[in-house]
This record gives C-alpha cells, structure tokens and sequence, in this order.
C-alpha cells in the first residue's frame, strides 16, 4: 500500500475516532471560548484591534493546541496502537503526517468556529472581506506548523512520564516562531483602519510550515521504531 | 528467487537489556520454519520480552536476531505484515467496533488482508459475527481476546507470536480459538507455506502436547531445549522452581 493511503487511513481513524468519543475538539473549543469571554471581561471593555487582538487569537490557538497536542498520541500509548502499527507495513512517516494532518484539521474546525466567536466577542471592528481571507490564510498556514510541531512533541511527550509537562516544554518554545510571524501578519489586518500584510510573512510562515514537516519526516523512524 | 532460509527464527547469543539489568541472556535457538515451540517459564523470565523482540517491537541490544531470514532490527521492515502478535494488550482501540479495528488494520496490512471476505472468515471464526458492530470496550475479556486473535490473524502470518493466548477463555472459545491459532497450515486462508508458532505459555502439558520444540526461560537465560518427548517433569519442575 502507498504512503499516501496509509496517511489517509489514520487520518480517516483520526477523525473516526473524535467523532465516536469526541476528545480534541471540545477540549480546544471550550478552552478558546472560555478564554475569549475572560478576555472579554478582564479587558472591561473587551474590544480590541490590531496587534493586540492578533495576540490574544494567536495565542488562545497556541494553548488550544497544547491541549489537543496533548491528546494526540494517547491511542498509541494507551491502547498499544504503536505496537499494532509497527507490525504493518506502512511508513513510520505517514502515521507523523497523518497525526499532522489530524492536529490541523483538528484546529481548522476549531477555528471554523473561534473565529467569528473572536470577532464578535472582541474586535472593536469587524475586519471586511478581503481582511478576513487574509486572516483565514494565516491562520491556515500557522495552524499547520503548529501541527506539524504538535505530531512531533506529542509523540515525545506521549513516551515519557510527565505527559502534561513536557507538551508546552517543549511546544511552546518551538512555536513561538511561527506565533511572532503570525502575529506581524494578521496585527494590521486587525487595525480599525486595515493594513497590508507584508509579503515576506506569508514567506516566512510557509517556510516554518516546510521546515517542521520535513523535520518531522525525519525523525518519523526515531518516533515510531524505537 | 532466492531459497527460503529454514529456520524461522534464528538467535546467536541475544541479549536484551532494560536498563542495568538483563532481560535475555545470551539465548541461541533456532526455530525451524513451520514448527510449533512452547515457550515455557516463571512470571518474569523474559518470555514476553522475548516474543517482542521477535516480533520487531524491542530491540535486541546484542547479539544475532534473524527472524524470517532478516537480521532484526536492520531488516525490520522486511518482516512487517508477516508477523501476527496476540499479547496480554490486545492492540485494539475501545473506542472502535470489531469490525471497524480490523478494516482498520486491514487497511495497513493491505493486500488480502483489506478484504471483506476475509475480515468476514475471520469474525466468524472467532464467532464475533453477532458482535461485530460492538466497541470493543463494551466486549468482556474473552471477547476482547477473541477479537485481538482475529487481527492478529488478519494478515495471514507466517509467523505467529502468541503470549498466553487461550488466557481469559471459557472451554469453548478456548477449544475454538485454540483451533484456529493452532498449527494447520496457512492454507486455512489460501495462502502456502506452513506457519511457525512460538506460544508462551503456564501450561507444560497442554505446550507440550501440541508443541514440536521446548524452549524453557528462567532469570532471562535459556534454561531447557528439547523435544517434547525428552523433557521431563523434573525438568519442568525446575524450570518453575
């Protein structure tokens, strides 16, 4: 069977099983919401705009994500699915890609919902149409490299004893990259009185997407056999 | 193309350690393809470690470890899919039926293993047809155990590890199952080529009786190796005590 089949069968079980015992998606999505309406009120007048609204969605992603990080290998660790892979034939690389691809479409649900709670709850100005496509395609190009971190730390998190700890240990410093890129590219689109998104953002984030997939393809043995 | 080797598996001197201490010691076998070994000993003599490293999950961390005809762990990849493994965790996710774990790793196994028909043979041999569309979290422990012997199976394996495979059985599954993880040829399936069988095991008479080889572990060393008619019952005696 092709890599690219293996890939599509775990990602298929991925969502499968999220939607028999749903895990990942709630977590992440009660945790924005809840962060969005403290922010709401911690901020009194809880309307925002620019690099501080940028901010606060980018961040409220990043510690959704820890939380969906956190869950993504549980099945391989708990229910002895690692084992049952290795005895397969299919890659190393295409479980890490599929874990990936899970994480990220994982987070583009969520933010098929965040965002216009975001917007309502705390943009002083609702960004225009051209604005928001801009935002939706950062936030598309950072959820991936969040992903694409997350199958990683997941799954080195996943193998050691202190789970919780080591899933923002070790994701929060890598991401933070990718969060300041992002940052830069949605803060003006946020702006009562919108920028442009400079060009060598989008660049840069597809780079940090490139660079932590590939990176991933290359420990996918190390993560997987031993 | 090239000859099959003749020994299944075969050990030069492997040794496996966790941590400081020494899990298998120095062990050197060789299994002959098609042969049923029983692999006896106490809680805690390695049997375990042992079906996992030949099964590709550990590595050996010395010593020879040629499994199908491939050094292991270098040639890992050339076993996957030809090895079946039922062990104390079933390897099945709860949250999934019967039938959604095996075309599930049917899907992974590919080939002949995706099929309807044979996941279909397969719940009816281990007569989980009615409890197919069961979580497996909802099934008790025989049925569990019953459901990780089919996909265990799944792939047709020419190489089948078994850790106390009959445990949590009633008399009828386990006669049931014992007869579809016993040693008949691979044919049951339409594949050739006789399948190999190492199964650990508590039970010296019922190992003894259906085995062509006797492997016996004690502290992690190789403490008996015989034909079932040589061994005797102080030698089983011993290797428990």
């Amino acid at each position: 069977m092709s890599a690219r089949a293996d890939v599509r069968t775990v990602l298929a079980l991925e969502w499968r099983r999220e939607r028999r015992a749903p895990q990942v998606l709630p977590t992440m999505l009660l945790f924005s919401v809840g962060a969005f309406v403290l922010y709401r009120f911690g901020l009194q007048d809880g309307s925002i705009d620019g690099p501080l609204a940028a901010g606060v969605l980018l961040v409220t992603t990043l510690l959704a994500a820890l939380l969906g990080i956190g869950r993504l290998w549980t099945a391989e660790q708990d229910e002895g699915q690692l084992d049952a892979y290795r005895l397969t034939p299919a890659s190393p690389a295409a479980l890490v890609l599929a874990k990936a691809l899970a994480l990220w479409t994982f987070l583009l649900a969520l933010h098929a919902v965040a965002l216009p709670l975001f917007a309502f709850l705390l943009l002083s100005s609702a960004p225009g149409a051209g604005e928001l496509a801009q935002v939706v395609l950062v936030l598309v190009l950072v959820d991936l490299g969040i992903a694409a971190v997350g199958a990683v730390v997941g799954a080195i998190a996943a193998a050691a004893r202190s789970r919780e700890l080591l899933v923002p240990l070790l994701g929060v410093p890598l991401t933070i990259p990718a969060i300041a890129i992002a940052s830069e590219a949605i803060g003006p689109l946020l702006r009562a009185d919108p920028g442009v998104v400079d060009g060598r953002w989008w660049l840069a984030l597809a780079l940090y997407d490139l660079v932590f997939l590939l990176v991933g393809w290359a420990v996918s043995e190390g993560i997987v056999e031993d | 193309m090239p000859d099959e080797p003749t020994d299944a598996v075969a050990l030069d001197g492997l040794v496996r350690r966790r941590g400081e201490r020494l899990v298998l010691r120095d062990l050197t076998l060789a299994v002959p393809r098609g042969a049923t070994v029983a692999l006896l000993g106490p809680n805690g003599a390695g049997k375990s470690t042992l079906l996992r490293v030949l099964a590709g999950l550990l590595r050996p961390s010395r010593g020879g470890c040629r499994v199908l005809g491939h050094a292991l762990p270098r040639e890992r990849a050339a076993v996957k899919g030809r090895i079946g493994v039922l062990a104390h965790e079933p390897l099945l996710l709860r949250d999934l039926t019967v039938r959604e774990n095996l075309v599930h790793r049917g899907r992974l196994l590919g080939g002949e293993a995706a099929t309807p028909a044979r996941i279909d043979a397969l719940l009816e041999a281990t007569d989980l047809v009615g409890r197919a569309a069961y979580p497996v979290a909802a099934l008790s422990r025989g049925l569990t155990q019953r459901a990780a012997a089919a996909a265990a199976l799944l792939g047709d394996p020419e190489l089948l590890l078994l850790d106390e495979p009959l445990a949590n059985l009633d008399p009828v599954a386990a006669e049931r199952l014992g007869a579809l993880l016993g040693p008949a040829p691979r044919s049951r399936f339409g594949a050739a080529g006789p399948r190999t069988r190492i199964v650990a095991g508590h039970d010296p008479e019922a190992a003894l009786a259906e085995s062509d080889l006797v492997v016996g572990l004690r502290g992690g060393a190789l403490a008996l190796l015989a034909r079932p008619a040589d061994v005797t019952d102080a030698e089983i005696g011993a290797l428990y005590r």
